[in-house]
């Protein structure tokens, strides 16, 4: 019969059925600070090992500081909370990438840059973010503090079988648009509980032309959509970007994996609960104006009225989202002035954000009104631009260039905006307070975001490459 | 886990939609490496003004009868966003004990069933009307019923809908690592099948 990537991978890792749910084996977890260590604390009160601690890997990304690593975290409870991962990974026998490490980074950035992530496989993490690796065709999804204990206990999952979705991406993007502005765009469509329940599989030509970079980009935000997972089939492209890192297979155990991934598309004729068809020529560069990377729109267009929503609950929050943002109906959006602006997270801190990014810092400043910081996703990252000399055009153009964390994605470092603060930013959740209490948040692609840096207000990336070409 | 049997109480509406886990407990109290104490921190930011002190008497859960409701009636989407468990723990620290809204954020509907808080799912219509309700008479109470499968609101009784096995679980108190250790055989035997070439951690790889 016709089978879904998801389907197979599914499959292929049911170990056995319990009460119509299914027992799936665990081929990867990952494990950070913040969500794990009530999970070992569960292990140690029941007497209970870790499985698989060969099949686990540790690091630090949520509550690092991204200034001088030479120093003592300040912060006391961050620290202790870094000090528990480190003894609980030791206590358990599990790789920990800690600070100082040159492996370390942000857990999702991470998985794949060591050649961890490979398709096929099933990949958790007590982040919700996980969704990043479905980018490689493996199916990856986050979960709470008590499956990552069940994790650890049994290398398995308990699970009740999602529905599938197909989000087709037809056409061709057109130029200065990017992933970042696919993704908000299919989010904007389907709206933040648009897939819960679902695993979507992205197809069609315009995610067959992304580089892993940018298919990790878009998978990342699946979760934004309320889907369990996203994921893309592997191709070649994903082959190339595996081969020869750390934990890749090699020799005959390569030519065995290349000819398995071939195997891992889905059929045709494989039938999904949903197909969404989005017209990939059509999509201008994006940028959210409320308070969930639902509300978002052409960087062309002005903030809604809340008068177009029907039903009163609706309305009623996008009033409120308004209210929070200080926006006005009406406003043109690339006429909103910002403070600061945030280039980093899991969704856009890879090296290719960050060469997008500098190209368009490339030679010119950072607007005086404007605090804008740089931090790369990973360690290698950090390395690989400064090798490239990124991180002198960026700190030529007055941005800070950062250690590598979570950082202002979040803020539970000191990586905060302030009450009012509005940034352009490259993450992934513009959620009341996100990035700190009263904070507003733009969800942008990097460029979109270099650009409203030097402009000091929200601006389209395309009329601003133009001027400086000459063209426009 | 705290088994779930039978819950009456109070019904607090909290008429929004997509309520995320950010809201339901902020990430600065998400450093603390106990699974207790995050009652104080629920819905800090609509909670409180700016000073973390003085409450903001707008916020439906500042009202009486609404302090601490064993009940909580939500909008679409509740609990989206962030895996975190705290959000779950949080809940439950502040006392509620059930959450009835016409959908659930993935993670937030497992974790939840985890621990032991019960997640109902009901149609938007019918949420619509309770909400009503429970604006018009604040102290009307609620029996949610998981032995009977049922919730009785404002003279109404509606099913809920959970699968069995979840609902067993919930019913029992029953450890979920216990009950998959049962199949240990059948994972030893998955290991002896995995493919050759999949990846293992520490050092440089394989
Ligand atoms: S970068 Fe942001 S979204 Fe990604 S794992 Fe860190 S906190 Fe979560």
């Amino acid at each position: 019969m016709a089978e879904t990537l998801f389907e197979k991978i599914w499959r292929r890792h049911a170990v056995c059925e319990d009460a119509g749910s299914t027992v799936l084996y665990v081929d990867l977890h990952l494990v950070h600070e913040v969500t794990s260590p009530q999970a070992f604390e569960g292990l140690r009160l029941a007497g209970r090992g870790v499985r698989r601690p060969d099949l686990t890997v540790a690091t630090m990304d949520h509550n690092v500081p991204t200034t001088d690593r030479s120093l003592p975290v300040a912060d006391p409870i961050a620290r202790q909370q870094m000090d528990t991962l480190l003894a609980n990974c030791r206590d358990f026998g599990i790789a920990c990438y800690g600070l100082g490490d040159p492996r370390q980074g942000i857990v999702h950035i991470i998985g794949p840059e060591l050649g961890l992530t490979q398709p096929g496989m099933t990949i958790v993490c007590g982040d919700s973010h996980t969704s990043t690796h479905g980018a490689f065709g493996a199916l990856a999804f986050g979960i709470g503090t008590s499956e990552v204990e069940h994790a650890l206990a049994t290398q398995t999952l308990v699970q009740r079988r999602p529905r599938t979705m197909e989000v087709r991406v037809d056409g061709r993007l057109g130029l200065g648009v990017g992933p970042k502005d696919v993704i908000l765009a299919i989010i904007g469509r389907i709206g933040v509980d648009g897939a819960v329940g679902h695993v979507i599989e992205y197809t069609g030509e315009v995610i067959r032309g992304l580089s892993m970079e940018g298919r990790m980009t878009v998978c990342n935000m699946s979760i934004e959509a309320g889907a369990r997972a996203g994921m893309i089939a592997p191709d070649d492209t994903t082959a190339a970007y595996i081969k020869g890192r750390p934990a890749a297979p090699s020799g005959t155990a390569w030519e065995q994996a290349v000819a398995d991934w071939a195997s891992l598309r889905s059929d045709p004729g494989a039938s999904y609960d949903r197909t969404v068809v989005v017209d990939g020529g059509a999509i201008i560069p994006h940028v959210s104006w409320g308070t969930n990377p639902a509300q978002v729109a052409p960087v062309t267009g002005a903030v809604p009225d809340p008068e177009q929503w029907d039903n009163p609950s609706d309305r009623q929050a996008v009033q409120r989202a308004l209210e929070y943002m200080g926006l006005r109906p009406g406003t043109r959006l690339d006429q909103v002035a910002i403070d600061r602006v945030f280039i980093g997270s899991c969704t856009n801190s890879r090296i290719e954000d960050l060469r997008a990014a500098a190209e368009v810092a490339r030679g010119r400043r950072v607007a005086p009104t404007v605090h804008a910081m740089v931090v790369p996703g990973s360690v290698q990252v950090k390395r690989q631009a400064e090798a490239e000399g990124l991180d002198a055009v960026f700190r030529d153009a007055g941005f800070e260039w950062r250690e590598p964390g979570c950082s202002m994605c979040l803020g539970m470092n000191p990586d905060i905006l302030a009450e009012g603060e509005r940034c352009a930013s490259t993450s992934n959740r513009n959620f009341e307070g996100r990035q700190g209490k009263g904070g507003r948040t733009h969800l942008v692609s990097p460029p979109m975001a270099a650009a409203a840096a030097i402009a000091g207000h929200l601006v389209d990336v395309r009329s601003f490459d133009a001027e400086r070409a000459g063209i426009a | 886990m705290e088994p779930f049997r039978r819950v009456a109480g109070v019904a607090a509406p909290l008429d929004r939609p997509n309520v995320d886990t950010d809201q339901i407990i902020p990430k600065q109290f998400l450093k603390r490496i106990e699974r207790t104490g995050y009652g104080p921190f629920l819905f800090y930011d609509w909670r409180f003004r700016g000073d973390g002190v003085t409450e903001n008497p707008d916020f439906e859960l500042n009202r009486e009868p609404w302090r601490h409701p064993p009940i909580l009636l939500a909008g679409r989407n509740f609990g989206s966003g962030s895996s975190r468990e705290h959000a779950v723990w949080a809940l439950m620290d502040y006392g509620v004990r059930a959450v009835i809204a016409p959908s659930f954020g993935d993670i937030f509907f497992s974790n939840a069933l985890q621990n032991g808080l019960l997640p109902v799912r009901l149609p938007e219509a019918v949420l619509s009307r309770w909400m009503d309700a429970a604006r018009e008479e604040p102290g009307l109470e609620a029996v949610v019923d998981l032995e009977a499968g049922a919730v009785d609101f404002a003279g109404e009784r509606q099913p809920i809908d959970l699968d069995p096995e979840a609902r067993r679980r919930l019913l029992e108190g029953l450890d979920a690592i216990a009950l998959t250790l049962r199949h240990s055989a059948d994972i030893d035997a998955y290991e002896a099948r995995r493919s050759s070439w999949l990846p293992v951690t520490g050092g440089a790889g394989r």
